[in-house]
């Protein structure tokens, strides 16, 4: 079975410690929720384990996956709101990693992304243009994207903020679904309900532990 | 008027300016498409006065008929510094005006002190502005407007699920295992060769506006990234056909004619843009 191994991790920028994520594993089926301050070293974490920033130290590895396979649904200011493309286009887009020496998707592909668009409810605007929609909705659009790079492995980076409670509960089964299809899912967030469907919460604090989400759950009530 | 217009056509110094302008707006639509959405609007005008400086350094060091060994590298070198190099300190718009305005007073500066012709100001004028060169450009630069843009539209075609991925997501595509770094490097190229090229035959404020304009236009209208390129380059071609038309019947400058014919367009698309929402 595959898994990402997280061994003695500092996580930071320009060698600056954000940090000390420590040792553990995530294995292939998991649901881990990351929880913290803003500030805190989340966004910081998941973006060495995607390989866009260098670990301060410790190492990243990756068992029985290619660092390429995980799809990434990041922080939603990251992408443009105002750029002419159909939900279409932009779906399609997620299989751009692939290409390896193709110029062009291939007919597999596209039906991988219709597959997607249906998955995540965005089939029926898939015409429509991406600067248009909703924020739930192109919320679902990127997510669709993310399942065309994602084999097995989803990071999410706060994929609720900013949604309307109706948005967020339509977007929580929708990852519930894909979690039960087998997909690891990692989702940094800040919302307590996302946790009743974790298994696992890395906590962010003065310490970063990681620990079963209905312990964290319990330490939660506890202290409030 | 259409008489003058079809004994205008028959001179081949109308028929080579018409051969080049629509060449050169074809291509510079297409790439202006991605140079808008990506935030670097102003590279057109900021590669252009790159390209002046050089140009003025190839005068000063007495090189002028093989001017281009001088000013294509260092073009060429700008649009990578400025489209690959991330700098943290310095935001990609700031690197753009900062580079430019730098080239611009270098080349003025070079041009005052070491004086090649005896009237600086309109060497300056003819660089900046293009005025009437269009009209005398040779069969060389024509030839050399087809073989850019037959690389422009091979680039777009065959990277197209690539370009357009770096262009709406950098990090994604980066992430997915794209080489970015690549796509960028060929964009790069590509943009400096067009606006060097470009800035000779039709001068560095047409460039400018052959740039944003078809793809600003195009945007108000489009809802597809393909559309958008499409059309962008629909509207491009018909603007410098029709400003060059005009201003050969009208008399009036090449290059601030085409760019008025684009401002129309896009108060058009603009306006048709308003209603459509």
């Amino acid at each position: 079975m595959s898994s990402i191994e997280i061994k003695n991790l500092i996580v930071g920028y320009d060698h600056q410690q954000t940090a000390a994520v420590g040792s553990f594993i995530i294995s292939k089926g998991d649901y881990v929720c990351i929880v913290g301050e803003n500030g805190s070293g989340k966004t910081t974490f998941m973006k060495t384990i995607l390989g866009l920033l260098k670990p301060v130290s410790g190492t990243v590895q990756f068992n029985g996956i290619r660092p390429k396979e995980i799809g990434w649904l990041s922080q939603q200011t990251a992408v443009q709101k105002n750029f002419p493309a159909s939900v279409r286009e932009v779906v399609l887009s997620g299989f751009a990693g692939k290409l390896a020496y193709r110029f062009f998707y291939t007919k597999q592909e596209k039906q991988q992304a219709e597959n997607n668009m249906k998955l995540t409810g965005c089939i029926a605007y898939q015409d429509r243009c991406f600067r248009e929609l909703s924020g739930g909705q192109a919320q679902r659009a990127l997510l669709a994207r993310a399942l065309g790079a994602a084999d097995g492995y989803l990071l999410m980076d706060e994929p609720m903020a900013g949604l309307d409670p109706q948005a967020q509960s339509t977007f929580y089964q929708c990852i519930e679904e894909l979690h039960k299809k087998g997909m690891t899912i990692l989702m940094i967030t800040h919302d307590h309900r996302s946790l009743a469907y974790a298994d696992q919460v890395i906590s962010f604090a003065q310490e970063v532990k990681i620990m079963a989400a209905h312990e964290y759950l319990m330490r939660v009530k506890n202290v409030g | 008027m259409l008489d003058k217009l079809m004994m205008y056509l028959q001179y081949p110094f109308v028929i080579r300016a018409l051969t080049a302008g629509i060449l050169i707006a074809f291509s510079a639509s297409l790439l202006g498409v991605i140079l808008v959405l990506r935030h670097y609007s102003y590279i057109g005008d900021g590669l252009s006065h790159v390209a002046f400086g050089a140009m003025s350094m190839s005068y000063v060091l007495g090189i002028v008929t093989q001017k281009m060994l001088i000013i294509l590298p260092i073009t060429v070198l700008t649009a990578i510094l400025i489209l690959r190099v991330k700098q943290k300190k310095i935001q990609g718009d700031a690197m753009i005006a900062l580079l430019s305005t730098a080239a611009l007073a270098i080349g003025y500066l070079l041009m005052n002190v070491f004086p090649v012709s005896a009237n600086v100001s309109s060497d300056v004028c003819t660089s900046l502005f293009g005025s009437t060169s269009m009209l005398t450009l040779s069969s060389g630069e024509v030839w050399a407007s087809v073989v850019l843009s037959i690389a422009v539209t091979g680039m777009m075609i065959f990277l197209y699920p690539r370009i357009f991925a770096v262009t709406f997501d950098e990090n994604f595509a980066k992430v997915t295992g794209m080489k970015t770094d690549q796509i960028n490097l060929i964009l790069a190229v590509i943009t400096a060769a067009v606006i060097v090229l470009a800035m000779n035959l039709v001068g560095s404020l047409l460039i400018s506006a052959l740039v944003i304009f078809p793809a600003l236009s195009a945007m108000q209208i489009q809802k597809s990234f393909l559309r958008v390129l499409l059309m962008s380059c629909l509207l491009s071609v018909l603007g410098t056909v029709a400003g060059l038309l005009i201003s050969i019947l009208a008399g009036t400058p090449v290059g601030s004619t085409i760019v008025l014919v684009y401002l129309g367009i896009f108060l058009l698309c603009f306006v048709i843009g308003m209603f459509h929402d």
